[in-house]
């Protein structure tokens, strides 16, 4: 059946939701199964009015759910498809099991989530909440910082998922209505091109192989479980890193555009850090520069790749910092921040330990000002001045009342 | 079924059913199939069984409703003809005896133990009321 290709200008205008969904047409996805929620539902509306305009050639198929949509995506990814849906929040959590039976199967399958706040309260805006749910999932797991990005980085986790050397599942993160429904100016590729980077699906031990009929999803007590668990592990942490990194350098030669694992701004000789995901990102570079301006050697860290965890290129980014904070967008229910002890443990067995501190802010789509930021980067610098962190390790921007810190 | 290493088994939740590629595998007898050592058809579930069927081919027409109803593909036909049943897979769920038409009925089942020859000999008479 044949289907219409689009033309592109260079440059459009869209959110991050319209961008993904540009790019899952792009990519020519097989099948996405997919139930609404917000902010995702308007990446799946988008595949799906693609498709009944006829630019897409693939199979929507609606469910009862979000453990359904999971699920219909695991069935049409082990029968030998190009599979990608969009989720959020409760639905995430909803879907939460099936994510584990997905990088378990090994299947490819590409998740946008526009991240966003888990009740209770309820609550539609954006926070880290549910990319933490998820975070030991066994997915590879990318972070948008703009619509760009969530643009450019489907076709990349196709192209790294898809590998069958890798063979485990993407998630590309963007922050919930900051990036999901905020139009800005994307730079597209053209069908063609966006198609041949992604390439022809080459399935793997697919069930529509009726000469070699496999059983997907099989059962493994104490004699089995804990070699396949190994086995992923080890190819997240040995095969994925290095196939991202060529996967990059292939999207740069294509676009122009280069991305990294650990995004650096400002870093080469920065001494005050701030370690951020999401939009916060941008945010904390334009108030780099306001520091550097002031005289403070400010620099941005932010997490292009979230799993697997780039140990190495964190110490590498960090290694001449005096003082870093370390910004957690999501409420750590009785610990300290997840971003915060990952670094905290890359850093402790080196030569190198800057001061590290805590931030819990911007829950359910609290703002993280520029204002706080200048704050923060002063007080790294009364950090460094001091040779001490001078608060508790843990403390809250932008929540009212009385100042909230731990630790 | 060797306990392989973590390295050494392919990737995935995955478990292959043959050995290499098939062709006509409906045209192809269980026996001459080249099942995977990872096949069910492999491994036997007798023990699951606390009671069997036993069958007796004198009262046997071949109706084939015991293949038809057998849930675990259980009962072993050739050419329409009822052979047995193979005792490796089946649990002992006694559909097949409920759906046996003869008098007396040509499978019956028996305590896991009981000895297949005996039953046969002292096997129960037609039903004349049935009848």
């Amino acid at each position: 059946m044949a289907f219409d290709k689009m033309e592109l200008r260079d440059i459009e205008v869209w959110d991050g939701n319209h961008a993904a969904a540009q790019a899952l047409r792009q990519a020519q996805v097989d099948v996405v199964a997919a139930y609404p929620i917000t902010p995702s539902t308007p990446i799946v509306e988008g595949y799906a009015k693609f498709k009944s305009d006829n630019y897409v050639e693939g199979e929507y198929v609606m469910v009862e759910s979000e453990h359904a949509a999971m699920s219909g995506c695991i069935g049409a990814s082990a029968a030998g498809g190009r599979v990608a849906t969009a989720t959020s929040s409760q639905g995430l959590a909803l879907m939460v099991e099936t994510l584990y039976q997905a990088s378990g199967m090994r299947l490819p399958i590409i998740l946008n989530i526009v991240n966003r706040a888990l009740a209770a309260p309820l609550n539609v805006n954006g926070d880290h909440s549910d990319m933490y749910l998820c975070r030991d999932s066994g997915w590879i797991q990318f972070d948008a910082f703009s619509p760009q990005g969530a643009y450019d980085l489907n076709f990349i986790a196709f192209k790294v998922s898809e590998d069958h050397d890798i063979r485990l599942p993407s998630i590309i993160n963007q922050d919930g209505f900051m990036t999901s429904h905020t139009a800005q100016g994307v730079a597209t590729i053209t069908d063609d091109d966006a198609y041949n980077f992604v390439g022809e699906f080459k399935p793997m031990n697919d069930m529509l192989d009726f000469e070699h009929p496999v059983t997907h999803g099989v059962q493994t007590e104490e004699d089995w479980h804990f070699e396949h668990k190994a086995r992923q592990h080890s190819d997240l942490m040995l095969k994925v890193s290095p196939k991202i990194d060529k996967v990059f350098a292939d999207f740069e030669k294509l676009t122009g555009r280069k991305y990294s694992q650990v995004e650096c701004y400002d870093m080469e000789d920065a001494e005050l850090c701030v370690f951020c995901l999401g939009t916060s990102v941008e945010t904390a570079r334009e108030v780099a520069t306001q520091m550097r301006e002031k005289g403070l050697k400010a620099g941005v860290v932010g997490l292009r790749v979230i799993r697997p965890f780039p140990f190495a290129k964190i110490i590498e980014a960090l290694k001449n910092t005096k003082a870093v904070a370390i910004l957690d967008r999501s409420s750590p229910g009785g610990a300290p921040g997840a971003m915060y002890n990952e670094i905290a443990g890359a850093l402790y067995n080196t030569e190198y330990s800057p001061l590290l501190s805590g931030y819990i802010y911007g829950l359910g789509g609290r703002d993280l000002t520029k204002a706080n930021l200048v704050d923060l980067y002063n007080e790294l610098q009364t950090n460094v001045d001091a040779g001490k962190v001078t608060t508790q390790l843990q403390q809250f921007i932008g929540v009212r009342g009385p100042m909230l810190s731990f630790l | 079924m060797a306990k392989k290493g973590w390295d050494e088994f392919e990737i995935g939740a995955m478990l292959r059913s043959f050995d290499g590629g098939i062709d006509d595998i409906a045209g192809t007898r269980q026996e001459d199939r080249a099942y995977s050592e990872n096949n069910s058809y492999k491994a036997s579930v007798a023990d699951w069984r606390l009671i069997k069927p036993v069958f007796n081919k004198d009262y046997c027409i071949d109706c084939q409703f015991c293949w038809i109803y057998c849930p675990d593909v259980s009962i072993i036909a050739r050419d329409k003809k009822m052979i047995g049943v193979d005792m490796d897979h089946c649990k002992g769920c006694g559909i097949c005896v409920e759906v046996c038409p003869t008098n007396p009925k040509s499978l019956l089942m028996f305590p896991e133990q009981a000895d297949d020859e005996t039953e046969i000999a002292s096997w129960p008479k037609k039903d004349e009321e049935e009848a």
